[in-house]
């Protein structure tokens, strides 16, 4: 047994995986290679093969699938247990979770029960050796977040854990499939319930398919604080439809209530590569920077000079944006005519 | 009957209000110039476990691990209506990261005898990890509701809860004991009580009291206790010895995620190109994307 594993939880929801799994399989599969391991995804649910076989097309040489009806929704009691059990049992250098509400849920449990080192909502994940006390630690995970307000980049190692745990926002690293699927191996594990199991209940569930899809627009009007109010805010609506954009908030401006939750573009929301960004009213604190620094062209609108916003931008305009809009909106109407 | 409930808050750092004097020129944070506040959802956890004694009876505990200085947001937890309040602390406790802390809470929370609800903020704004909350409920072996935003029915040993996403709801139906994390929207906070506020003004840890004493030889340290703890306002602590822990899990040891290193946030480059916010500046501007392909 290899203790090289790079595991990844596949989450699923109704039967479909979860993006960001395969987004994590992707970077697992650069981590294994770091490592000479080999990449693993692991699935419970019910029915949910078909997923284990798709893991193969991002790298997976073994899927472990754990199927039953009573697995068929995410159950903290069960999952975690199951979790535990791989875990202890495999000593996977490596497992990568996504940072959802599942993975949230999940990934602490495993980790303190396992005592791995575990790091919320990492922008970036590499493999190098250390020195750390003086001491020589070859081939850790290295894994990077912003932190304290976005004052700092801190990067968090845990050296003598044998299991190393990080989860990781949807979106923030890339989706890419093999050009050719590997000829995996797929484990099935059985379930054998315990009564703590069902310590826990899922009664009823209801949920929306989100409206918006920030990563696949191809121009985002995103606002920040600056803008100052909800209000404020339609003036971005009004440019975004103009454009064929969809509208962003930093998280200062979904936490004032000027735009909802789904639409926060950042560390703890949404990361995008669009074609255009246009950064209306935001400083460029780090943990939106990490959102958003990927995009293809950005242009920022502020009225302070020194706003950071301006030293990761193409293009910026100093000015007030509740002028600069409409005059922009003008502008383009009419050059379109 | 009523419900025994433990409320886990914790005071951070105001990281919404960072000021250029925070940064050290080092380029770390100097923890001291923040100002310190009661983690927002850690109060609306406190209110719900209010809310569930107003409505059912039983007792509200709130513990906190942190340096002296936390007894502050455990005066507060009393203005509120904390029935008992504890500060868990010991030098040797420093540097704890999660797996840390949720062992010297599982342990303290163990100290205080049966229970029925955990209840914490879904997660501290200093670290955003949402960590502490689930690692807790594993120590104590107990299932864990996280993300509540309502408490649906609470009969006998069972609670039903809504969970609530971005996209969506759930409820969950759970057997006592359990841990809830639970979101802002959940409630708003209650005002401090006039009565209780001015009552507990003036309730004081052990390591309060030293200060009292220091420098004025007409007090004692223990003269003072005994009278706080008779007007019932002394907040006790919580040491690792007096917890028995096991030294090798506490603190910095018994934490296995180092930081690494630590970079202050250096801008690459700042290369841009500066358009004026005039009719002709944005024409410019516009011309220049639809060259780009980006528009047009």
């Amino acid at each position: 047994m290899t203790a090289n594993q790079v595991w990844v939880f596949v989450e699923q929801r109704d039967g479909k995986p979860a993006d960001v799994s395969f987004e994590l399989l992707s970077k697992g599969r650069k981590l294994a290679e770091s490592l000479k391991g080999d990449l693993k995804s692991v699935i419970i649910g019910h029915h949910v093969k078909d997923i284990a076989r798709e893991t193969f097309s991002f790298g997976a040489k073994e899927a472990l699938v754990v199927d039953h009806e009573a697995l068929e929704h995410y159950n903290t009691m069960a999952y975690s247990r199951i979790m535990n059990e791989l875990v202890t049992e495999h000593q996977p250098r490596i497992v990568l979770y996504g940072a959802t509400p599942i993975g949230r849920d999940l990934a602490p449990r495993v980790a303190s029960f396992t005592r791995s080192g575990l790091t919320a909502d990492c922008t970036d994940l590499q493999i190098s050796d250390v020195t750390y006390l003086k001491k020589q630690y070859p081939k850790l995970l290295l894994q990077i977040r912003p932190a304290f307000g976005g004052n700092i980049i801190a990067t968090i190692i845990s050296p003598d854990s044998p299991v190393q745990m990080a989860t990781v926002r949807e979106g923030v690293m890339e989706m890419v499939p093999l050009k050719k699927p590997v000829n995996g191996k797929l484990t099935e594990i059985p379930y054998r319930p315990t009564p703590e199991d069902r310590l826990i209940e899922v009664m009823e569930r209801h949920y929306a398919e989100s409206k918006v899809n920030l990563k696949v627009a191809p121009i985002i009007v995103a606002g920040g604080y600056g803008m100052g109010s909800k209000e404020n805010f339609q003036l971005l609506y009004e440019l975004a439809h103009v454009l064929g954009a969809e509208v962003a908030g930093t998280r200062a401006a979904v936490d004032a209530g000027f735009i909802e939750r789904e639409r926060q573009v950042g560390q703890t929301g949404v990361t995008v590569r669009p074609k255009l960004y246009i950064a209306c009213g935001i400083s460029g604190a780090i943990q939106h920077r990490a959102g958003m620094q990927e995009s293809q062209k950005i242009i920022a609108i502020n009225n302070d000079p020194d706003a950071p916003i301006f030293e990761i931008c193409h293009y910026g305009i100093v000015g007030d944006v509740m002028e600069v809009i409409p005059r922009f909106i003008e502008v383009y109407k009419h050059k379109l005519k | 009957m009523g419900y025994r409930s433990i409320v886990l808050v914790k005071q951070v750092p105001d990281t919404a209000n960072i000021s250029g004097e925070v940064m050290k020129p080092d380029g770390t944070v100097n923890r001291a110039a923040l100002p310190a506040i009661f983690n927002p959802e850690d109060r609306i956890a406190l209110e719900i476990a209010l809310q569930v004694k107003d409505r059912h009876g039983g007792e509200v505990i709130a513990l906190t691990m942190g340096p002296p200085k936390a007894s502050e947001i455990l005066r507060e937890c009393l203005y509120m209506g904390a029935d008992r309040v504890y500060l868990i602390s010991d030098r040797k406790f420093a540097g704890a990261d999660t797996l840390a802390t949720s062992y010297v809470l599982s342990e303290a929370i163990k100290k205080l005898g049966d229970f029925d609800f955990v209840f914490a903020g879904r997660q501290a704004i200093d670290g955003d990890t949402a960590q502490v909350g689930p690692q807790t409920a594993e120590k104590l072996g107990i299932p864990q509701i996280t993300y509540v935003d309502q408490i649906v029915e609470l009969n006998g040993k069972v609670v039903t809860a809504r969970r609530r996403f971005d996209n969506g709801y759930e409820i969950v139906r759970s057997q006592l004991p359990a841990l809830l994390t639970v979101i802002q929207e959940a409630a708003e906070p209650r005002p401090f009580k006039a009565t209780r506020l001015m009552t507990y003004k003036s309730a004081k840890s052990l390591m309060e009291l030293e200060k009292m004493v220091e420098g004025n030889p007409l007090l004692s340290r223990e003269d003072l206790r005994h009278e706080y703890e008779e007007r019932g306002l002394f907040i006790p602590t919580l040491t690792m010895d007096e917890l028995k822990l096991d030294e090798s899990r506490c603190g910095h040891s018994g934490s296995p995620t180092k930081v690494f290193k630590v970079e202050s946030v250096v801008l690459a480059g700042g290369e841009h190109e500066k358009f004026e916010p005039t009719r002709e500046g944005l024409d410019r501007l516009i011309t220049k994307l639809m060259e780009d392909r980006i528009f047009g």
